[in-house]
């Protein structure tokens, strides 16, 4: 049973690299396809996570692959301001990440 | 030709991205999935951020890609840290096949 588990999962892999490398799309969707299914895979474990942890754990992955998706639109439409969005998300994601860690301990916020 | 090794470090981060992903999905409890996802997020990010800042050149939109990603990885460990460390300390059990608990094995010598 976990021999074929392992062979769909690396079969639906190439599948999608083999179709994503062979279509005619312009290169930010394809960059853009793949970071998004990251962060549907994120945000499945969001939803379903058994505790707290897990979640805080899928929010702190998914600020991050939000700053990778900003810097892919800063390269592919030449607008600088996004950078600067990504500076400000990455930034608000560690306070935020901290911030969920101190309540899942249990302690107050200015301790 | 600097303009391939900018996009060969791109696909390099969005592949750490993508596994990462898999990895907070497919493992099986907290502490592992927060082994697997924000070491490879983080560094997939990273990879994305030097891919932007080779393209870029030293225009501010470059710049700002390299601090972005200094920050992300001076940042994201801590946070990943951070949480781990709630997550124990809230009483989340290990999964029953981990073999070992230096961290509970510490404080018990400490009291």
């Amino acid at each position: 049973m976990k021999n074929i588990r392992w062979l769909i999962g690396t079969l639906s892999i190439i599948l999608g690299v083999v179709i994503i490398v062979t279509s005619e799309m312009p290169l930010m969707n394809k960059y853009l396809i793949v970071i998004l299914f990251a962060g549907f895979l994120v945000l499945y474990r969001l939803i379903k996570g058994p505790t707290a942890a897990d979640r805080s754990v899928a929010v702190d992955v998914l600020g991050i692959l939000v700053i990778g998706i900003c810097a892919l639109l800063a390269i592919f439409t030449h607008k600088s301001w996004y950078m600067d969005i990504a500076i400000a998300w990455a930034l608000q994601s560690f306070i935020g990440v901290l911030a969920l860690a101190k309540y899942l301990e249990g302690r107050n916020f200015d301790d | 030709m600097i303009d391939l090794i900018g996009h060969i470090f791109i696909i390099i981060g969005l592949c750490f991205d993508i596994f990462g992903c898999i990895g907070l999905v497919r493992l099986p409890d907290v502490y592992n999935r927060l082994q697997a996802s924000t070491k490879s997020v983080t560094l997939g990010t990273c990879g994305i951020m030097f891919g932007v800042f080779l393209i870029e050149g030293f225009n501010p939109s470059g710049i700002k890609a390299m601090l972005v990603a200094i920050f992300l990885l001076l940042t994201s460990p801590t946070a990943a840290h951070a949480l781990a460390r709630a997550a124990y300390n809230s009483g989340i059990k290990l999964w029953h096949k981990s073999s070992v608990d230096y961290y509970k094995e510490s404080k018990e010598f400490k009291e």
